[in-house]
């Protein structure tokens, strides 16, 4: 059996009465591609955050690397070796393309390697023109790009990425899915998309999310091919 | 980046030299001498605040502390070496432990403004109310509303009968200025720097990429009460008494007006506007015609409507689009885009 990565145990997160992540058990193995979907509130992003550190679960385990990270901060999670990019942007708007791939770099590197790390990663997404420009006069999927880089040019052994291919155009999307196979290479990742094109073309394990515990888990043509789903998320959206 | 800050520092030295031979022809040593002093206090907060996007409403808590620290060490030691030490140590770990609590607890930007304020008014009320003589430190009564006057001033090291005073005194401060600034350039250039400038712009980004935010904000927090502490020791020195309203709001309210009207987010900003505004004051002082916290209210008032971004940032843009971009201009377009984000971020 491969290596795991990361791995829940009954991960539970109650915001007064709601329930956003209701008892989830959930287990990554090395290098493996992972697609979370589920309709709006099902949990994903709650899912995500506790994973981080960004949230504190109510109750629950968390384990990467067979290290329980349960109760850890942000900063701690990403030291690891952890990239994450969350649903809103966040990124650096008064900071240009360089210094905010140069920050996440420099955390790693000393400062003349994450400058040399930089300038590669920034030619690897075609950033190289934009490279001195701030962030905040560019436009989204130049911003949704740049934040790709900030977590690839760590070399995270895990990523996690919600809703990546959100506002993008096609090309973006798949100069996207190229860094993100490329990124697969060495690390685990998980992807939280509403895009079914885009989760049919990377083809892998599709866990299904629905009131904030885990409906499914199965290959994505029997998940899109199942009754249960189709009712609860595909029904209204497809 | 190495060269880059080489250069800088020369540049900087050298104005700094013949800034601070021409002044004198114009305005007295005595009154230049606190204009310096004000201009370090203002660095101490445009640092923290510009470039870490930490607003502090109390920066005069830790100006009155290290004023404080310097005149009660001064009385017991009877030398001001190491006073001079303890008025930039105490502050420190003032603020470092403060800032722990602040920051480690996750405050937001208004927690932590409100926390400084009331901090600054507890330590406000405390040493008003220290009048009776069982407030002793030592040698040292503290005095109260009436403060702490007669202890030993700035001499040189080891030999407390050779005073620095006068113009001795301003070109020390002038000098601890440079210094200070030269090392705040230096910090900024640095990947401590950018890293804080980083953090100003996103927090939540800076977490995730691995940076412990709170301990670097506490760091960086502390390293302006640090100057603000230095400052309060010059500010004893010049001053020969200190006073409990060396830790007032008004003090606090106007190193906030310094930064705002000379530039946040540049280093030279906050050290101008502290000046001109200081000596404005000055000179309105000699007259009685019109009210001085009225005209300062004025002054504000008009900084926020028709130069927000402040005085420094202003210059350089015209100077950018009267000459265009000949010269350094790498470098200015770096320090305006800087002061740029100050302003919008915090504006
Ligand atoms: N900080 C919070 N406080 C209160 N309720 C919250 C909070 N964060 C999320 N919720 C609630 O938890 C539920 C799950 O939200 P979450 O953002 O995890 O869903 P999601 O699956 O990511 O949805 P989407 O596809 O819209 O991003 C929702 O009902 C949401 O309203
Ligand atoms: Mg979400």
């Amino acid at each position: 059996m491969v290596e795991t990565v990361l791995e829940t145990h009954g991960l539970t997160m109650r915001f007064g009465g709601v329930v956003a992540a209701n008892n989830v058990d959930f287990r990554l193995g090395r290098r493996e591609l992972r697609c979370l979907i589920g309709p709006n509130g099902a949990g994903k992003s709650t899912f995500f955050k506790c994973v981080t550190g960004l949230q504190t679960p109510t109750s629950g385990t968390v384990y990467m690397r067979g290290q329980e990270t349960t109760d850890w901060r942000p900063h701690q999670v990403a030291s690891l070796g952890v990239g994450i990019k969350t649903q809103v942007p966040n990124v650096m708007d008064g900071l240009s393309v360089h210094e905010n791939i140069w920050l996440a770099a420099r955390r790693f590197l000393p400062s003349r390697e994450a400058s040399q790390r930089t300038r590669d990663i920034i030619e690897r997404l075609g950033l190289g023109d934009l490279s001195r420009r701030d962030l905040g006069q560019l436009a989204h999927g130049e911003r949704q790009r740049v934040e790709l880089g900030i977590v690839a040019v760590t070399d995270p052994w895990l990523v996690l990425l919600d809703e990546p291919a959100a506002g993008m155009s096609a090309e973006d999307v798949e100069r996207m899915t190229g860094i993100i196979y490329e990124l697969n290479r060495t690390a685990a990742i998980i992807i939280v998309e509403h895009d079914m094109q885009f989760i049919r073309s990377i083809a892998s394990t599709v866990t299904v999310f629905h009131q904030g515990s885990i409906l499914m888990e199965d290959h994505v043509d029997r998940v899109m091919a199942d009754p249960t789903v189709r009712n609860v998320y595909l029904g209204k959206n497809a | 980046m190495q060269n880059q800050f080489g250069r800088d520092a020369f540049a900087l030295l050298v104005t700094a030299g013949v800034l601070v031979w021409i002044a004198p022809l114009v305005i007295s040593t005595y009154t230049l001498t606190v204009l310096i002093v004000y201009g370090m206090l203002a660095l101490s907060l445009g640092l923290i605040w510009g470039y870490g996007g930490i607003l502090c409403f109390g920066q005069a808590a830790f100006f009155g502390l290290g004023a404080y620290t310097y005149a009660i060490a001064a009385i017991n030691i009877g030398e001001s070496t190491l006073p001079m030490l303890l008025a930039i140590i105490v502050p420190f770990i003032f603020a470092m432990m403060l800032g722990a609590m602040m920051f480690y607890g996750r405050l937001g930007d208004v927690y932590v403004g409100v926390i400084t304020l009331v901090v600054t008014l507890i330590l406000y009320r405390f040493i008003n109310s220290t009048a009776g003589p069982q407030f002793v430190l030592g040698k040292a009564r503290l005095g109260g509303f009436n403060g702490i006057p007669g202890f030993q001033t700035l001499n040189v090291p080891g030999n407390p009968d050779s005073y620095i005073w006068g113009d001795g005194l301003y070109y020390f401060a002038a000098a601890a200025l440079v210094v200070v600034l030269l090392l705040v350039s230096w910090l900024l250039a640095s990947p401590f720097g950018r890293i804080a400038v980083g953090i100003r712009e996103n927090e939540t980004r800076m977490s995730l990429m691995g940076y412990d935010v709170a301990a670097r904000k506490t760091l960086l927090f502390a390293l302006g009460a640090a100057i603000a502490g230095l400052a309060g020791a010059l500010f004893a020195n010049w001053a020969e008494i200190v006073t409990p309203s060396l830790f007032s709001l008004g003090q606090s309210a106007e190193i906030i007006i310094w930064c705002i009207a000379g530039g946040l987010g540049t280093r030279f900003g906050p050290i101008i506007g502290a000046a001109a505004l200081a000596y404005l004051k000055f000179l309105l002082g000699q007259q009685t015609l019109v009210d001085n916290t009225v005209i300062m209210g004025l002054i504000l008032v008009l900084f926020v409507l028709f130069l927000p971004k402040g005085i420094v940032p202003a210059v350089v843009s015209g100077w950018t689009t009267l000459f265009g971009r000949r010269g350094a201009g790498k470098a200015t377009a770096l320090r305006r885009n800087r002061a740029g984000r100050g302003a919008v971020s915090h504006g």
